[in-house]
């Protein structure tokens, strides 16, 4: 897969406080891009860069294979944290105003205004004004603003906060679609929920370093602990404890079932196969449950961020 | 469309349809000419008052100089004495009485001449009883002295020295006094717009912190070209405003008079009034204005236009851009307060220098130097102007002027970057400084 946008060895500092150290990250053309981190880690003077809002010290990003440029920003969407919109001016002719702002024409970007604002069943709001409406009736222009250019890279910074969970998952479909037809999107956010939903990469930032990045699954992969939750019906439930826990590390656990069994996650040895687990189990009693404890995107920001302190 | 005309164009409209601009626009002359109005109104009736003043003369020597004017009746009292010329005045109700004794001679005369009124007398009435009895009383002194009154005022020599400039250029006290004229006029033009307009830029500057929008902005343009987007879009809406503003005060003015009949030119200070006297010429009002429009034909009238119209928009713009970099610095318009002495301290050193120093000496070293200066050339070297400054000097304070101006824009483009980045902090001056560093 290729890569849409390459930074390489970005270093960006304030006065005495190093914002940023030496990161290169490359986030492939259509992927949902994850960029975690605790607050302040860093991660929004990095998109800042990107952006062209401040310039990095040292180090190079490539967007598109072509060294950043002030002409690049028509092929970026970017919806800040920090946002609002003017409050004074109408609805439609803000969106115009911001639209004209990256590149297009009025009557393009009036155009598109109208089909967007049909979609999300906003058309009514045109000759509003923004102090009229809602802070979630806001976002939701601001989202169409971001993404009416149809830039080729978009980025999100904490793009559900402020919605309802039904917007929410509106606004997520949309996203989905919009890689779909070929955007990528770099994300960030403190939502683990959303990393996991939607994300298919990963970046994790601490103390302006970067920590660890790569495929969702490849770091699940390298994270997992070799743990299964299972479950059985026993006879004695404290004979087979005892057994299990002479035998294997254990852990206790707790699932939803409909069973009065046993419960535990088990790690075995690396030399160990989940066959012959699910073989000795079976030898103990009726097997009702066997999942392998995948790591979630939550456990391994904390593991890693608690690692690094 | 590039950027910056979408920016002015926004800023612009976005003033112009501001309903409180609208209302000030419109309003804002009414209201002056309100004022106006009732001020003439309220020196009319002033002037319109009679005073009655009696007067016991009992050296018997000025009865014939008291005429009778306007605002001023004189009645002569005879046969009375000092009490009793008291008691008559207070009950007639009259405004005061003048009281001249008996003197062995005019120096002592001079001390003892009484004025009695309810309460302190105007210094309109006292000048015009002083000025009747110092003239009679001179021509008396002549007399005494054996002189012929009308000999000495025949003999009397009036000095009234012509100015010419080496090159055969003629020039006067007159046209001094309009050279200063207008440029005291130009400087006090910019000062208000100044003062007007560069708030209502400074707003406009931090408008996008407030509403938040500002990440979303500063991701699709540079900011300075924002700043200037909002220096030049906030401008024309102001000088929109601004000739609005004229043509209704005319218009009002025209109007108000001619309904009302209400005479604007009764509307004066009295530093007005000294100036007509000092220019009262033996011609008369007629030949104040020959002189006058002799005296403007001297003028490089051309050269001052352009200069003019290139020092105030320099000037204008440069002090903008100060203010947009107080909004560059800033959070909220509370935070300003701050800032706001350093930036209007030089134009109004400006303006004094333009008054004191440049009436003194106009190619004087302070006023030069000060010429070049680009926070107060555009007073400055506007008052030098009408007497005469060679052209490469003003050219090249304009250029000084302009590239200052672009100069505090990148500064304050400087600062709005890193100004992002913190919000919520006040700045203190030493932060400042530390962002260009960024």
């Amino acid at each position: 897969m290729e890569n849409l946008l390459v930074a390489e060895n970005v270093s960006k500092s304030f006065g005495s406080f190093k914002a940023l150290d030496d990161i290169s990250l490359s986030v492939p053309q259509g992927s949902i891009f994850g960029l975690l981190g605790p607050n302040g880690a860093g991660k929004t003077t990095f998109i800042r860069i990107i952006n062209q809002i401040t310039m990095p010290d040292t180090g190079t990003v490539h967007l598109d294979g072509e060294l950043l440029q002030p002409h690049h920003i028509e092929y970026i969407g970017y919806l800040p944290e920090e946002r609002g919109l003017y409050k004074s001016m109408k609805v439609g002719e803000q969106a115009v105003y911001l639209a004209q702002l990256k590149g297009l024409s009025k009557a393009e970007a009036k155009k598109r205004l109208k089909v967007w604002f049909e979609r999300l069943e906003i058309g009514d709001w045109w000759n509003k004004k923004i102090q009229e409406l809602s802070k979630g009736m806001a976002q939701k222009i601001q989202f169409v603003v971001t993404v009416l250019h149809e830039p080729k890279l978009l980025i999100f910074d904490e793009p559900f906060s402020g919605f309802d969970p039904i917007n929410a998952n509106l606004i997520k479909d949309e996203i989905l679609t919009l890689r779909d037809d070929g955007a990528t999107v770099i994300f960030s956010t403190h939502r683990m929920e959303s990393v996991e939903e939607m994300c298919d990469h990963m970046a994790l930032i601490h103390k302006s370093r970067k920590l660890l990045d790569g495929k969702l699954i490849d770091i699940k992969r390298q994270y997992k602990s070799n743990t299964f939750e299972v479950g059985m019906m026993v006879d004695d439930k404290d004979k087979v404890s005892k057994l299990l826990q002479d035998k294997f590390e254990t852990f206790p656990a707790t699932f939803k079932t409909i069973n009065d069994e046993l419960q535990y996650k088990v790690k075995i040895p690396e030399s160990e196969t989940p066959n012959e687990l699910v073989f000795y189990l079976s030898n103990l009693g009726q097997l009702t449950h066997f999942v392998e404890v995948v790591p979630t995107a939550n456990d391994i920001f904390i593991q890693t961020v608690k690692n690094h302190y | 469309m590039n950027h910056l005309s979408l920016i002015i164009k926004r800023e612009y409209l976005n003033k112009v349809k501001n309903k409180s601009f609208i209302i000030m626009t419109f309003l804002s002359p009414l209201l002056m000419v309100g004022i106006f109005s009732l001020v003439a109104y309220l020196s009319q009736l002033n002037n319109d008052k009679v005073r009655n003043i009696s007067v016991l003369d009992e050296s018997g020597l000025f009865h014939s100089q008291f005429e009778n004017k306007d605002q001023l009746k004189f009645e002569i009292l005879e046969n009375v004495s000092l009490e009793e010329a008291k008691k008559i005045t207070e009950k007639s109700n009259k405004y005061g009485l003048l009281y001249i004794p008996e003197t062995a001679s005019i120096e002592d005369l001079s001390k003892r001449i009484v004025f009695y009124s309810e309460d302190s007398p105007s210094l309109f009435v006292m000048d015009n009883i002083e000025d009747a009895i110092q003239a009679k009383a001179n021509s008396l002194k002549l007399t005494e002295a054996g002189l012929d009154a009308a000999l000495v005022k025949s003999l009397k020599v009036d000095i009234d020295t012509q100015l010419e400039t080496f090159g055969g250029q003629e020039t006067s006290k007159l046209g001094s006094g309009l050279k200063l004229i207008f440029g005291g006029a130009a400087g006090y033009l910019l000062f208000m717009f100044i003062i007007i307009y560069g708030n209502m830029i400074m707003r406009s500057v931090i408008e996008e912190k407030t509403s938040r929008i500002i990440e979303v902005i500063i991701s699709s343009v540079k900011p300075i070209k924002l700043l200037l987007g909002k220096i030049f879009g906030t401008s024309l809406a102001g000088i929109s405003q601004f000739l609005v503003w004229v043509i209704l005060l005319m218009v009002l003015s025209v109007a108000v008079s001619a309904i009302f009949g209400v005479d604007f030119s009764q509307v004066q200070s009295p530093q007005q009034e000294i100036i007509q006297q000092a220019q009262n010429s033996p011609d008369g009002m007629e030949g104040i204005f020959v002189d006058v429009m002799r005296e403007l034909n001297t003028l490089p009238i051309a050269n001052l236009i352009i200069m003019f119209i290139l020092f105030f928009v320099g000037g204008y713009l440069l002090y903008a851009s100060l203010y947009a970099a107080i909004g560059a610095a800033v959070d909220s318009e509370t935070d300003t307060q701050q800032f706001m002495l350093p930036i209007l301290l030089p134009l109004i050193l400006a303006v004094y220098v333009g008054f004191f120093t440049v009436i003194e000496d106009p190619h004087g070293t302070v006023s030069q130097v000060f010429s070049f200066i680009p926070f107060t050339s555009p007073v400055v070297m506007l008052m030098r102007i009408p007497f005469g400054v060679p052209l490469w000097q003003q050219l090249v304070s304009v250029g000084i002027l302009f590239a200052t101006f672009m100069g505090t824009v990148w500064f304050a483009a400087k600062i709005y970057r890193v100004g992002i980045l913190m919000y919520g902090k006040k700045p203190s001056y030493k932060e400042l400084i530390k962002w260009l560093k960024y």
